[in-house]
């Protein structure tokens, strides 16, 4: 036996040092399921349902912030540590309102599928009392503590990950609550609209409003693809459900962006909806638009760049590209531009 | 940008100047936060206190426009106090006596008074600069919209190479780009003087090649004319006809009342858009063309990475590809071009053109992108330039450079500065964010930030209406009393048209580069009666 392994499940199996059990497991192919757990951000231990067995600890571990030691012999599948994942559920499943059926997250919730990886066929508590007032003031962002469970993650992703700080945990015991400061609604507080609290939420306590109805996750074609608003370049995933933009949510562990996006790239998707969108070719005839084929429009600009070119010379026409279309579109522009009309009057506000 | 993105969280010391990232590049900034939260510093040079300030290990509210005096004040205190990168200097550049000349004129005393910190603050920014390495320096359009924007540019790469940070991962000079695909457009040469992949075409050997590429004669030689001149032009009846691809000029210029009398004098506008805009009124013929999501492509972002754009649904009507528009007129003209997608554009012209980009292919585009220069098709990209200080020409140039004020500066009857920018919730003339759901609830209308103190002078309370006028016109906007401004300035966006700062703005350009100066001109305030 090394220092720099422990036994899983029996099996000797490596470890860096510092090293959480859940990390080493993962490592190893062995998944321990987890609610609270937050990549990136300092284990909270919040939920307990990544508890594993360690022989000569007095009780069972939460793997997601207890070090690996060389020697230690873990367990993730025993009878005690089921008994206690499903004992957790279960309470978990009491702590709310958790009707799947209405819920926005149904299809994509962590506690769902637990519940059914834990073979949980029946509500064993009865559900908690405590209700709260759905939040959906604000144009984005629905909250509904009725299904929070508290792992305390929408926390983490708002303080450590984007850092924002507009919520905390707020009162105390069964009132304990996510609130923001003075617990106003997101629209009244620090919050700016990022989504990354939905985006970490296990449940249905964060949800999308905009995509209320528009695509259970097996409906959706996840399709990915680049911001198209600033020049950080965030990868997006679009959650597409009949050639329409369900919800957008951001490419995990993808650079540049790492899971993360802003208000304008996560909310600000369907203006391509929009009624106002150009729909034809228009041509201006006694100071009115009309619309027109292409092969007409396309035929009236070709002959008058002839036309003028004759007359006043390829300088004579200027062009203007646009920095927020395509490398493929602005390729073709400077071309059409310097190799067909025989000018370098191209430009884009490549400055502002 | 030299270095990228990732490096920012890694970062032990940031230098933001000229850049309210948390607004105008969110993402970003959450990796900036992130890297002060591991305990890194930060030190924000802005004249405004923006959101970042508040993880700021140093503030340093310079006045609009005195970048160059206070870089020169800091590079004076490393060269007098010998904290400079001596063996850096000497080895990876040239140019350092000139330097040194040219910042000896600026001690921090006259830095001081021209920036308007102290030279106490001067002193202190130089030397928490110099303990740690290396130090990583973020700009965005604080540094290019003024006339002097070129030399803005230059004192910052100055001041990085004098500390010895550029070429090393979390160093460097990393300009935000502020459009999706700025950076793209100007990789692709849809700029005057230069095919893509930045060969120049005074160069005959670089026509040579594009000439044959294209199957074409002879290519024009003469680098073209720059969007101030291509609009003054049309007024002047040297440009008879313009082509407008999906810019609305008639609110991103400054000075709106020139340019859209410009607009109108065009023989010929045609414009090629996804909305009708302000601008598309001036036009011609108007050609629709598809959005984002209904044409796979690529952006390549400020860290010089391509990324993939993929295709979700079909555009609405008659809408066509961009590229696909271009092709036809060509055809029309006579030339008929091959590609037939997006994908064929790179990999059979643009790869093959462009060394810089030589090993990128939409193959290799499928997970996350590649960041140019990627050379050969075995090479993974690069993620920070001029490693260890190796430039690309040789050796680190610097280029010494002289403080000039704004082009127009507040006297007795337009006593405040303007300055203007972005804001979070939306993106330019909001023809995108505009029409996306929800957005307008958050911010619905523009308005004219102030200082508490201005306010108090001027018997103007938050949220009533006033009206800002400069030299080329008036707007009526509520006026939104902030602790984040100045006394003595004012702060606007151009989101939304009737107040849209750019009736205000003063069409003063860079010589070089003919970037506005949208970040100072002179106004008054009133309130409405
Ligand atoms: S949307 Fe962003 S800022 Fe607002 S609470 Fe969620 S994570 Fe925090
Ligand atoms: S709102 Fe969601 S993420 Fe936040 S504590 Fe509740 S369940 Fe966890
Ligand atoms: S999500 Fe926000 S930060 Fe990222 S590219 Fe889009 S606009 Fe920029
Ligand atoms: S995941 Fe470990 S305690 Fe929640």
């Amino acid at each position: 036996m090394s220092d720099t392994t422990f036994i899983l499940n029996g099996k000797e199996t490596p470890f860096a040092p510092g090293q959480t059990i859940l990390d080493a497991a993962r490592d190893a192919g062995v998944v321990i399921p987890t609610l609270c757990y937050l990549k990136g951000a300092a284990p909270t231990g919040a939920c307990r349902v990544c508890l594993v067995e360690v022989t000569g600890a007095r009780s069972l571990v939460a793997s997601c912030s207890t070090p690996v030691t060389p020697g230690m012999e873990v367990f993730t599948q025993s009878a005690k540590v089921l008994r206690s994942r499903k004992l957790v559920v279960e309470l978990l499943l009491a702590s709310g309102k958790h009707d799947c059926i209405v819920c926005e997250a149904n299809g994509n919730c962590r506690l769902q599928d637990l519940a059914y990886a834990c073979r949980i066929t029946e509500m064993k508590f009865s559900p908690s009392e405590e209700t709260y007032p759905v939040e959906d003031v604000n144009p984005f962002i629905v909250r509904d503590f009725n299904r929070c469970i508290l792992c305390g993650r929408c926390v983490q992703a708002c303080n450590e990950v984007v850092v924002n700080r507009a919520i905390s945990f707020g009162y105390r015991g069964s009132k304990s609550k996510i609130v923001t400061g003075g617990d106003l609604p997101y629209n009244e507080s620090e919050c700016v609209f990022c989504g990354q609290c939905i985006e970490v939420c296990p449940v249905g306590a964060l949800t999308e409003k905009k995509a209320k109805g528009m695509g259970r996750p097996w409906e959706t074609e996840k399709i990915r693809t680049t911001c198209p608003y600033c020049g950080v370049g965030c990868q997006q995933l679009l959650h597409v459900k009949e050639g329409r933009i369900a919800k957008v949510t951001a490419v995990e562990d993808a650079q540049p962006n790492q899971g993360r996006l802003c208000v304008k790239g996560r909310f600000g998707y369907d203006f391509i909806y929009s009624e106002d969108r150009l729909k034809t070719p228009l041509i201006r005839q006694n100071g009115k638009f009309r619309e027109s084929s292409w092969d007409e429009a396309l035929d009236l600009v070709a002959s008058k760049f002839k036309d003028i070119i004759v007359k006043h010379g390829p300088d004579a026409i200027a062009g203007v590209s646009c920095a927020r279309s395509l490398n493929e579109d602005s390729y073709q522009m400077q071309k059409f531009f310097r190799a067909v009309l025989g000018t370098n009057n191209i430009d884009h506000c490549a400055r502002t | 940008m030299t270095n990228s993105f990732a490096d920012f969280a890694k970062a032990k010391m940031l230098f933001v100047i000229g850049s309210n990232m948390t607004e105008a590049h969110p993402v970003a900034s959450t990796f900036v936060k992130e890297a002060v939260l591991a305990g890194a510093q930060l030190i924000v040079v802005d004249p405004r206190r923006t959101p970042l300030v508040d993880f700021a290990s140093l503030h340093v509210p310079i006045k609009v426009g005195s970048d160059v005096a206070f870089i020169n004040g800091v590079m004076n205190v490393l060269i007098d106090e010998d904290l400079y990168d001596k063996d850096y200097v000497a080895s990876c550049t040239t140019g350092f006596e000139q330097l040194k000349e040219k910042v000896a004129a600026y001690p921090p005393e006259r830095a001081a008074e021209i920036s308007g910190v102290s030279p106490e603050t001067i002193r202190d920014v130089a030397r928490r600069l110099a303990a740690v390495k290396p130090a990583m320096l973020i700009y965005t359009l604080g540094i290019t919209e003024h006339i002097c924007g070129v030399n803005n540019v230059l004192s910052c790469a100055n001041l990085q190479m004098l500390l010895g940070n550029v070429g090393f991962e979390c160093g460097g000079v990393n300009p935000l780009r502020g459009q999706n695909n700025v950076q793209g457009a100007c990789d692709m040469g849809a700029l005057p003087n230069v095919f893509p992949g930045y060969q120049k075409v005074d160069n005959p050997e670089a026509r040579a090649k594009f000439e044959q590429a294209w199957n074409v004669p002879k290519l024009p030689e003469k680098p073209g004319l720059m969007i101030p001149q291509m609009i003054d032009g049309l007024l002047d009846g040297t440009v008879k006809a313009f082509y407008v691809f999906g810019e609305n000029l008639a609110n991103t210029e400054p000075d709106i009342r020139h340019v859209e009398h410009c607009l109108d004098s065009a023989e010929f506008l045609v414009c090629q858009d996804i909305f009708p805009t302000e601008t598309t009124r001036f036009a011609h013929v108007i050609l629709p063309a598809a959005a984002w999501s209904e044409n796979d492509g690529t952006f390549t972002s400020s860290e010089r990475r391509v990324n993939r754009v993929r295709t979700a649904s079909a555009p609405p009507g008659e809408a066509k590809p961009n590229w696909w528009i271009f092709r036809e007129l060509a055809r029309r003209l006579g030339h008929p071009w091959k590609a037939d997608s997006a994908q064929e554009i790179w990999d059979d012209e643009i790869a093959c053109l462009a060394p810089s980009m030589a090993g990128i292919r939409y193959a290799r585009l499928e997970k996350d992108g590649i960041q140019w220069p990627a050379p050969s098709e075995d090479h993974e990209g690069t993620s920070f330039l001029h490693k260890e200080g190796c430039f690309t020409c040789g050796l680190g140039v610097f280029s010494p450079v002289d403080w000039i004020p704004p082009a127009e500066v507040p006297d007795k009857e337009y006593p405040l500065v303007l300055s203007t920018g972005r804001r979070l919730y939306h993106y330019h003339t909001r023809t995108q964010t505009g029409r996306s759901q929800g957005i307008d609830d958050l911010l619905g209308e523009e308005t004219a930030d102030i200082s508490p103190a201005d306010a108090a002078d001027y018997g103007i309370g938050h949220g009533e209406m006033i009206s800002v006028r400069s030299r080329r016109g008036e707007v009526v906007v509520r006026a939104n009393v902030t602790e984040q401004l100045p006394k003595g300035m004012v702060w606007m966006a151009f989101h939304f048209r009737e107040a849209c700062a750019n009736w205000l703005t003063n069409p003063a350009y860079d010589p070089k580069t003919q970037t506005a100066e949208y970040k100072a001109c002179a106004v008054q305030i009133a309130k409405l009666r």
